[in-house]
């Protein structure tokens, strides 16, 4: 079993009238598996209101699925006493930036996960420096929130996450509310958490070039993962993630309609580099 | 306007004074507000002064931040120096026109109000602007703690602040971009009486008071997911134990008080 494990997840918004009868119940995650190796970056991606952020607020057991079963590191989140557990083994990051910041100075907001956790004071002051080293924001440690920009408050945010010392680290839309800039900062250093610490990454996203790295992808829509594979699988279905109110990479996109005119071009192309190369040899065969 | 305020703006640097222990600048910051009070005469306001400058040379804070603090307060001191100035009732009269009189006591409470006042906000501010929030509240918790026997929920109410301190500064930009986007919709708020200008808040108030509820929302879901679970149990990444710098500030704080009372009783 991976380090994250769901079958059959059901959950269920239940809208009650003012006699507390039921009013009407809106299924927002429906009947979804999901599997996660430790080590792997996932990402999952939908439109707005796909379920996706419900889904990952109970990765966190912040919210229990109505139906099914949701193990994390083999502790079922439904169980009163694993909850800490739970959010121990698996951080969240969230959308906003200033609402995920407790404290009015970086290194005291790294220091609060460790803090509720009981940590003795050395080891917090050893684990808030490794872990702002981590995302790069050790030189801001003793800056105000308020004067960093979003990406860098973003990153605070991360590492607020990792002085926690989880295995998985859940992102919900963390670069919804930031600038292009802000957005690579953000994910140049998600990567380098997955790659050089190990750091299980679940991405939930719409910006399908963030998906195009991970190494298995979720496509959900309507509460339903309705796709799933790697990049290369997913992306090469322009018309069906189409169908799910989802775009695809620039450059996917253009091979796709070069591909419809009649060029000699592979599926699957996610990159502008790859597009170039494959450009290229379409040319030198044709000159041939 | 709303940007002057600088209440819970920490100022970083590394001064004697950012390395006191918070519950001793708390107390400082009580005891230089009764010793305000307390002093009369030219002599008591000198070494009220000479305190007050010694602080501020010795906490590496720009003069002009912690000036920054009066100006919100600009019109309350005005209306104090002007009551005084015509209200105090006094012997030796300087100018008589109708109702209107000035005597020498009125100027001499009019100017000890005023740097009463003045003195007041700059010393409170070298607390705050040297103490970060979360500081500041840990020292009011284990300073309260013992209430907390009783049933005082001391962990909880010193989060609450802590968390508005840390959120005053976002509100008010908040305020800003709204005041802003009603403004460019044709909205008013500086024209007509108090009623109207008061009823024209409505639109800004409304906006505000949903967001702060929506972030007061994802909060509290950010910092249950990061294991906050209340007071029990919880660790601290800057425990309080007083250290020999914070006895030798509360020598240097008593004596000044000592001081200050001898002042006044003797002189």
């Amino acid at each position: 079993m991976g380090i994250i494990k769901a079958s059959k997840l059901v959950f269920e918004y239940i809208r009650r009238d003012e006699e507390g009868n039921v009013d009407s119940i809106q299924t927002a995650v429906d009947h979804v598996d999901l599997d996660v190796n430790e080590g792997d970056f996932i990402v999952i991606l939908g439109h707005n209101g796909s379920g996706k952020s419900t889904l990952a607020k109970q990765l966190n057991a912040l919210l229990i699925p109505s139906e099914g079963t949701l193990w994390v590191e083999g502790k079922d989140t439904k169980e009163r006493e694993n909850v800490r557990d739970v959010r121990r083994t698996a951080g969240m990051v969230f959308q906003n930036p200033d609402n995920q910041i407790i404290a009015s100075v970086v290194e005291e907001d790294v220091g609060f996960g460790p803090e509720n956790l009981g940590v003795p004071t050395e080891e917090i002051w050893k684990r808030v420096e490794e872990s702002l080293t981590s995302v790069g924001m050790l030189k801001f440690r003793r800056h105000s929130p308020n004067k960093l920009s979003g990406g860098q408050k973003q990153r605070v945010a991360i590492a607020g996450v990792m002085a926690m010392e989880p295995k998985c680290i859940v992102l919900d839309e963390p670069t919804a509310m930031l600038d292009p800039n802000g957005r690579r900062e953000v994910l140049s250093a998600v990567h380098e958490l997955n790659r050089k610490k190990g750091i299980t990454v679940i991405l939930i996203t719409h910006y399908m070039e963030e998906a195009v790295d991970a190494d298995y992808i979720y496509v959900m829509d309507e509460g339903k993962v309705v796709m799933e594979g790697l990049p290369k699988e997913i992306f090469s279905q322009v018309e069906e993630l189409k169908r799910h109110r989802l775009d695809v990479p620039q450059a996917t996109l253009l091979a796709y309609e070069l591909k419809k005119a009649g060029l000699p071009l592979p599926d699957g192309i996610l990159t502008r580099q790859e597009l170039a190369e494959e450009l290229e040899r379409c040319y030198v065969n044709y000159t041939k | 306007m709303l940007r002057d305020i600088t209440l819970g703006q920490y100022y970083p640097a590394d001064s004697p004074v950012h390395k006191l222990d918070p519950r001793v600048k708390l107390f400082g910051a009580l005891v230089y507000i009764v010793s305000l009070f307390v002093f009369r005469g030219i002599f008591g306001f000198l070494l009220a002064t000479i305190f007050l400058l010694f602080l501020i040379k010795i906490c590496q804070v720009p003069f002009r931040f912690m000036v920054k603090g009066l100006k919100p307060i600009v019109i309350l001191m005005v209306f104090t120096a002007v009551f005084n100035l015509f209200l105090t009732p006094g012997k030796q009269v300087l100018f008589h026109y109708g109702i209107l009189t000035i005597t020498m006591e009125g100027v001499k409470n009019a100017a000890f109000m005023l740097v009463r006042l003045t003195y007041l906000i700059v010393g409170t501010s070298v607390m705050t602007l040297t103490t970060t929030p979360n500081q500041l509240t840990d020292g009011l918790e284990k300073a309260l703690k013992p209430l907390s026997k009783v049933g005082v929920p001391v962990h909880a109410v010193s989060m609450m602040m802590s968390i508005a301190l840390r959120f005053i500064p976002i509100l008010i930009e908040e305020t800003d971009i709204i005041m802003k986007a009603q403004m460019a919709r044709g909205a008013d708020f500086e024209e007509g009486s108090l009623i109207v200008r008061a009823k024209n808040m409505i639109p800004l108030l409304v906006p505000l008071f949903i967001s702060a509820f929506r972030r007061a929302d994802d909060l509290a879901m950010a910092m249950e997911a990061r294991c906050y679970e209340g007071g029990e149990g919880r660790s601290k990444m800057r425990p309080l134990s007083y250290r020999r710098m914070d006895y030798g500030a509360y020598l240097l704080l008593f004596s000044y008080l000592g001081g200050i009372i001898a002042l006044r009783v003797f002189l």
